[in-house]
């Protein structure tokens, strides 16, 4: 166990306890949540709720950031911002952080809400990753922070 | 005028006889003539939807994407607390106890039902597979996926919930479930076509008004047995277009 300071695009920072422990992605789920176009959460469905460990009272209106893990690349989320703003769907296997420290892995398919062509919000599903496409990740992103910090 | 209703063709055999009586309640109800048309292949439907053959549909939701956004179709609503989920299936006698355990190079058998398939290849995704690396067999039916894997012809099953719930004791005590997709938020919905809502003396919330209160009669509740639900949960246009938006997520 070990305490991480994070700080997000918006320039806060947090304190978060980091365990190096997975939770497993719960089998023939899908993990769905939608935001604002600010990235703020609207709504989520129970599974989001339970993997994030969080009560629902602690998540409405909060950012996504929340579920922020310290191993993934600042690089990945620009990427995801740039790609959906655009109006385009956006693909990829993201490390989450949990309320008790913990992690889960998810592939994420992130597309923008459009009604009568303008962009209302955007909505995440998630669904269980490979192991293989994990570990690639997991060299991956492992590179490209360290790219970032150096 | 004279209009054309549908249904999905992944209905349940069992309620075949259901829509016919749904018909002839809708045709009393909104004093319409309305002539019921079943298929029983996905593609004839389609070129059909295409021709603007269909004014009224019970769509599943992958139709019902493409009816809403290129067709104009208006959603009216939803079966309550019935959503569209997907099992994934093996003989009963393999050593297969979770997804991971089938390898690529394995067959699947499914059924022609889009909806199915796409929920069913994406519980396959957490063992890498693929289209591109296993061998996908459709056939006509359930019954006919079941006995590929009852006579081993197929290493795994793609089937709709309710189609494997409804499968005989005999069946099942020869297949076994491994995974079961608990999506909830993806459902079938009863949609009107521009057309219908121009000509016809109802309106938009006309349908909904008649829908919406079917099963406050005595008749309507009964029809609506036999289409196997307990009653209509209206869906307004934000609700059928956040379920495209989620359909839109798992189709590349
Ligand atoms: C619909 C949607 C879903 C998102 N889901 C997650 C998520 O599950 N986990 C995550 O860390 N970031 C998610 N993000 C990205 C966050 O908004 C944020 O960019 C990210 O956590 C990195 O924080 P930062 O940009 O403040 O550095 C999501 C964004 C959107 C629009």
């Amino acid at each position: 166990m070990s305490d991480v300071k994070i700080s997000y695009y918006d320039g806060t920072k947090s304190v978060k306890t980091i365990v190096d422990e997975e939770v497993p992605y719960p089998d023939g789920k899908l993990i769905v949540s939608r935001t604002d176009t600010f990235g703020n959460m609207t709504h989520f469905n129970q599974a989001f709720v339970d993997m994030s460990g969080y009560g629902e009272d602690e998540l409405l209106g909060k950012s996504h950031y929340i579920l922020r893990h310290p191993d993934m690349p600042a690089a990945a989320f620009a990427d995801l911002w740039n790609t959906i703003k655009k109006g385009e769907k956006w693909k990829g296997y993201v490390k989450n952080l949990r309320k008790d420290g913990k992690y889960y892995w998810v592939y994420a398919v992130v597309v923008p809400n459009v009604r009568d062509g303008k962009i209302v919000g955007y909505a995440s599903v998630r669904r269980k990753p490979s192991r293989t496409k994990i570990n690639e990740c997991v060299e991956l992103y492992k590179t490209m922070l360290a790219e970032e910090q150096s | 005028m004279k209009f054309t209703m549908t249904v999905s063709p992944d209905f349940s055999p069992d309620h075949i006889a259901g829509w016919y009586v749904f018909n002839t309640w809708l045709q009393i109800q909104s004093e319409q003539s309305i002539h019921l048309e079943l298929y029983n292949s996905f593609e004839k439907q389609r070129e059909d939807i295409k021709a603007d053959k269909i004014d009224l549909i019970y769509a599943n939701p992958y139709d019902a994407s493409m009816l809403i956004r290129e067709k104009g179709f208006v959603a009216i609503a939803s079966p309550f607390q019935k959503s569209d989920e997907a099992v994934i299936c093996v003989n009963s006698e393999s050593d297969y106890t979770c997804v991971e355990d089938l390898k690529p190079g394995c067959t699947v058998a499914t059924a022609d039902d889009p909806q199915v398939s796409t929920i069913g290849m994406i519980m396959l995704e957490p063992a890498d597979l693929s289209s591109g690396n296993i061998t996908v067999d459709e056939f006509k039916n359930y019954v006919m996926v079941a006995k590929n894997l009852i006579s081993k012809k197929a290493d795994a099953g793609f089937f709709l919930k309710e189609a494997y719930d409804d499968m005989s004791k005999f069946i099942k005590s020869q297949i076994r479930l491994i995974v079961s997709s608990q999506i909830s938020i993806i459902r079938h919905t009863f949609l009107v076509s521009p057309n219908f809502l121009e000509n016809s003396s109802l309106d938009e919330q006309g349908v909904r008004n008649l829908l919406n209160s079917m099963h406050e009669t005595e008749k309507g509740a009964s029809t609506l047995k036999s289409l196997g639900f307990e009653k209509w949960d209206n869906q307004d246009h934000e609700e059928a277009e956040f379920m495209i938006d989620l359909m839109d997520t798992l189709i590349d």
